[in-house]
């Protein structure tokens, strides 16, 4: 059922069953290492390719994923998954080797919560009763596309962020299942809004905006005051979209100062020397929600939480174009039964 | 483009981002640029004295000197050291001839992965080549000026 | 000798510090910097202001890339005055022939030998 601009309401409110997270070296011996199921000191996961190793921390996810609920691949219903890499070429191989009817989603850095979204929506509705809900991203291969070879001797600004290596993936099912675990009730898609920036070295300016109208719609249309959650997780905002998300928060009449957690500055130690503003791409809200914000929700430390991934929709193409940066922001409501 | 609840126009915005926005160390970055890139042209002048002590005359010591620095840019590169320098010089490695030979061979080593025609060789001038176009026509122009001034009088 | 290495150790880390401040005061990027230096190279050659900064500075003016820039105009103002015409397009590029086929040669042998890894 819609409310108010642009929330859906889960009547049927569908469960996270479990969930599963494959990350890279940079991840493991960050400060949330020993959150992750799998952790992979290879950044090649011993394939030839760096697109191919994606793929493969994908697959490693979901097939881990299965391996915790004990349920076959033919049982899953539905998997919705996207990557950052042109056509999604990560998540389509993968799910080419799972047999599963596959709906490919591109939101950059908020592909996460839209598939997530998507899932529970499908699951609400009655479509399935197990859908897979996953996303990738992988430093390398992010790196290749979007900037400057690795070997290249160049520095990054201070306000650059180092994409996340890895895939976390969740199963939704109905809430008829009997576990208590954490339960989607609202999910907000968001708009796209562009405030016109320009640099591709700070993503978190271009993407803040867009954060911060989901948000305040999302709280809007619940009626919901952002005390009302534990926690406002954005994906990967990291130090400067952080700031730029307060205070534009702020200066609409809402603080979340109080609540507000970003997966991107969480994932790394923000003083060493590469990370610069923090964790970006697909995997970092996907493996920081997967593994320790699901884990917070099932031990009860925090009951009720808002996850808001960002994602940069541009190109190479557009900015060497000349284009700005828009951005989306997708909200999801999760929380635990009461 | 503006959004209806963010009441700042593009330009506030981006003013206000800018403000916001963490600086590089630049006094650092600065010193840093200044030491490594005098440090290779150091290196260059080194191999050119060598060569002329050898009784090699100045012009050919010069390019000997220059293919020299440019094999030790790609080789640095190849064995995944120059990106590490790079991130200290900054444009101490990314102005010096290293830094073109650097910007050469990294490009080329990722797209291996997309075979030997289209992949590597294709991409090997993905960040140099605006440096021969650039630099080729330039001197075209200088050229084609500089005969107008001495031929038709 | 010690003069003479100090002169070129000030000459090249004065170019490559102005590098730097395009690099963090500007947007503009690696390539589009390489750019500007070697176009810069050639128009300050021809109007005669680099060469007192290769006099000065030798290899600290020459191993920038400026100094490629340098290096071409020279060469194309060279095959002017010796064969007309045609110098205008012989000059730069066989001036610069060495460090074209270096920079082919060894960049594609040191990319064949690397394999890619994570820094």
């Amino acid at each position: 059922m819609k409310i108010g601009k642009q929330t859906i309401k889960l009547q049927n409110t569908p469960k996270i069953l479990e969930t599963s997270s494959t990350v890279g070296p940079k991840e493991s011996a960050g400060p949330l290492g020993i959150y992750f199921d799998i952790k992979c000191s290879d950044v090649f996961y011993g394939e030839k390719t760096f697109e191919k190793a994606e793929s493969k921390f994908m697959k490693s996810a979901i097939d881990n994923l299965l391996y915790k609920l004990n349920i076959p691949t033919e049982k899953i219903d539905f998997v919705f998954a996207g990557d950052l890499l042109n056509q999604c070429i990560a998540s389509g191989y993968c799910i080419r080797d799972l047999n599963i009817p596959f709906f490919g989603l591109y939101g950059a850095c908020s592909t996460f919560v839209e598939s997530l979204i998507l899932s529970s929506l499908f699951v609400n509705a009655g479509y399935g009763d197990k859908v897979i809900a996953a996303a990738s991203s992988h430093f390398c291969s992010a790196e290749r596309q979007f900037r400057l070879p690795l070997e290249h001797g160049n520095q990054k600004a201070p306000t650059a962020q180092c994409t996340v290596t890895g895939c976390g993936a969740v199963l939704v099912v109905p809430n008829s299942i009997e576990k208590k675990v954490p339960m989607v009730t609202y999910v907000t898609p968001g708009k796209i809004v562009d405030m016109g920036i320009k640099d591709m070295s700070n993503m978190g300016a271009a993407m803040a905006p867009a954060a911060f109208d989901t948000i305040v719609t999302h709280l809007k249309d619940t009626e919901r005051k952002p005390e009302y959650y534990d926690a406002i997780v954005t994906g990967d905002l990291g130090k400067e979209g952080t700031d730029i998300l307060i205070d534009l928060c702020k200066n609409y009449g809402v603080d979340i100062s109080k609540v507000h957690r970003d997966c991107g500055k969480e994932i790394y130690d923000l003083n060493l020397r590469d990370v610069n503003a923090g964790g970006s791409g697909c995997a970092c809200m996907a493996t920081v929600f997967s593994s320790f914000f699901y884990q917070e929700l099932k031990e009860k430390r925090l009951n009720k939480i808002l996850i808001v991934a960002t994602g940069a929709l541009m190109s190479p193409i557009s900015i060497g174009q000349g284009e700005s940066i828009p951005s989306i922001a997708h909200a999801a409501a999760i929380e635990n039964e009461v | 483009m503006e959004n209806d609840k963010i009441k700042m126009t593009v330009k506030e915005y981006s003013e206000y981002v800018e403000s916001k926005a963490k600086k590089s160390p630049i006094i650092k970055n600065m010193i840093f640029a200044f030491i490594s890139g005098g440090f290779i042209c150091v290196i260059g002048q080194v191999i050119t004295n060598i060569s002329m002590y050898y009784e090699i005359p100045a012009k050919e010591a010069a390019t000997i000197s220059t293919v020299i620095l440019i094999f030790l840019g790609a080789f640095l590169t190849s064995i995944h050291v120059y990106s590490r320098i790079g991130k200290y010089a900054g444009a101490g490695s990314i102005v010096p001839i290293t830094g073109f030979s650097n910007s050469i061979v990294a490009p080329a080593i990722e797209y291996k992965s997309e075979g030997f025609v289209l992949g590597l060789g294709a991409n090997m001038f993905k960040i140099a080549g605006p440096v021969l176009v650039y630099g080729i026509f330039s001197s075209f122009v200088v050229g084609f000026i500089y005969w107008l001034v001495l031929f038709v009088r | 000798m010690f003069m003479e290495y100090l002169k070129v150790f000030i000459t090249g880390g004065l170019i490559c510090t102005i590098g730097q401040v395009l690099i963090d005061k500007t947007k503009l990027t690696p390539a589009r910097i390489l750019v500007v230096f070697v176009v810069l190279g050639v128009i300050f050659t021809s109007i005669g202001i680099y060469k007192p900064i290769v006099d000065y500075g030798k290899a600290g003016a020459t191993v920038p890339l400026s100094g490629f820039g340098y290096a071409l105009a020279n060469g194309v103002m060279e095959a002017v005055r010796e064969k007309g015409f045609m110098g205008i397009f012989t000059g730069g590029v066989t001036a610069t022939s060495a460090g074209i086929t270096a920079a082919i040669v060894f960049g594609y042998l040191g990319a064949v030998v690397s394999k890619p890894k994570l820094k």
